[in-house]
């Protein structure tokens, strides 16, 4: 082989090699997930905690400018550090918040809004997780800020006051 | 006649079983290829976490429906991203990981016979 070929074919090589590790090293290597940012929320209907009569259905969301949903059980103990962030939000910024209970006992849950307060609008019941495997969740607790039914926030483990402070920057 | 209503019945028994391995089979496909993201380096298959579960029941749930394999990987794709999913799927972004191998086959076969046609003269 000409010696020209072989010094083109070994630039060409390395330059694609180098082009590999340059792509590969500027990746985020963080696992992020948030692949259900910018999507909208399938249907849905859950069982109201309180009277299983009333149905909570996602449909109804669709249309609400600002809705915030959190995913909470009573056997989670980082829901009730978040518990009073909720609380605050409910109470001072007028946040309309649905909770979805995720894998409990309806006395339980509801022990645990008599004990430490109720910010949930409405709370439904996602007994088997299904609903929460719809949204992307990965377990308790979590937050979801939807806009006309679309995800354009979400947060995994228990809220802080710099979270919620990015939820309400959002608002505005 | 009665020969006839036990071969039916056992025919309808055998295509249920049938149809019922078939379905566990592809469920344990799946499973093993579905990543237990909150576990460490486990498939849903081999974990016993909430989330794996859940996952199985729902898999479960959905191919019990009808749903094919690609809808399930689909779906789940969706929700948790690409790396959900121990096998990338054949798309832009895997494209080099796939033909990688393909390509340094092809280099490595022409370079054989280049070496040997040059060694014949």
């Amino acid at each position: 082989m000409n010696i020209r070929y072989r010094i083109i074919i070994l630039t060409v090589t390395l330059l694609i090699i180098f082009a590999l590790f340059l792509k590969v090293l500027n990746s985020n290597k963080v696992y992020q997930p948030n692949h259900m940012i910018g999507k909208k929320i399938s249907e849905f209907v859950l069982e109201d905690l309180f009277d299983k009569k009333i149905k909570i259905n996602s449909k109804e969301l669709l249309d609400k400018d600002f809705v915030v949903i959190n995913i909470w059980a009573s056997w989670c103990i980082p829901c009730r550090v978040e518990h009073p962030l909720l609380i605050n939000l409910k109470n001072n910024n007028q946040i309309n918040i649905i909770g979805i209970n995720y894998k409990d006992e309806r006395m339980n849950a509801k022990n645990f809004l008599k004990t430490y307060g109720n910010p949930y609008q409405l709370v439904g019941v996602d007994s088997n997780g299904e609903v929460s495997i719809q949204l992307g969740a990965y377990g308790v607790p979590e937050t979801y800020v939807l806009n006309k039914g679309k995800i354009i926030f979400k947060n995994i483990g228990p809220l802080n006051e710099d979270i919620v402070t990015k939820i309400l920057q959002l608002k505005k | 006649m009665l020969f006839k209503k036990y071969f039916l019945i056992i025919v309808f028994f055998l295509f249920t079983t049938h149809s019922i391995l078939a379905n566990e089979e592809l469920k344990n496909k799946i499973y093993k290829n579905v990543r237990c993201i909150v576990c460490q380096g486990q498939s849903i298959y081999e974990s016993n976490s909430d989330f794996a579960l859940d996952l199985k029941k729902l898999i479960s749930k959905k191919i019990d429906a009808g749903e094919s394999e690609k809808q399930i990987y689909d779906f789940l794709i969706s929700r948790y991203g690409e790396w959900i999913v121990f096998t990338p799927r054949f798309n832009f972004n895997s494209l080099i990981l796939w033909l990688l191998p393909l390509i340094v086959f092809a280099i490595g076969g022409f370079l054989i016979f280049r070496l040997n046609t040059n060694k014949k003269k």
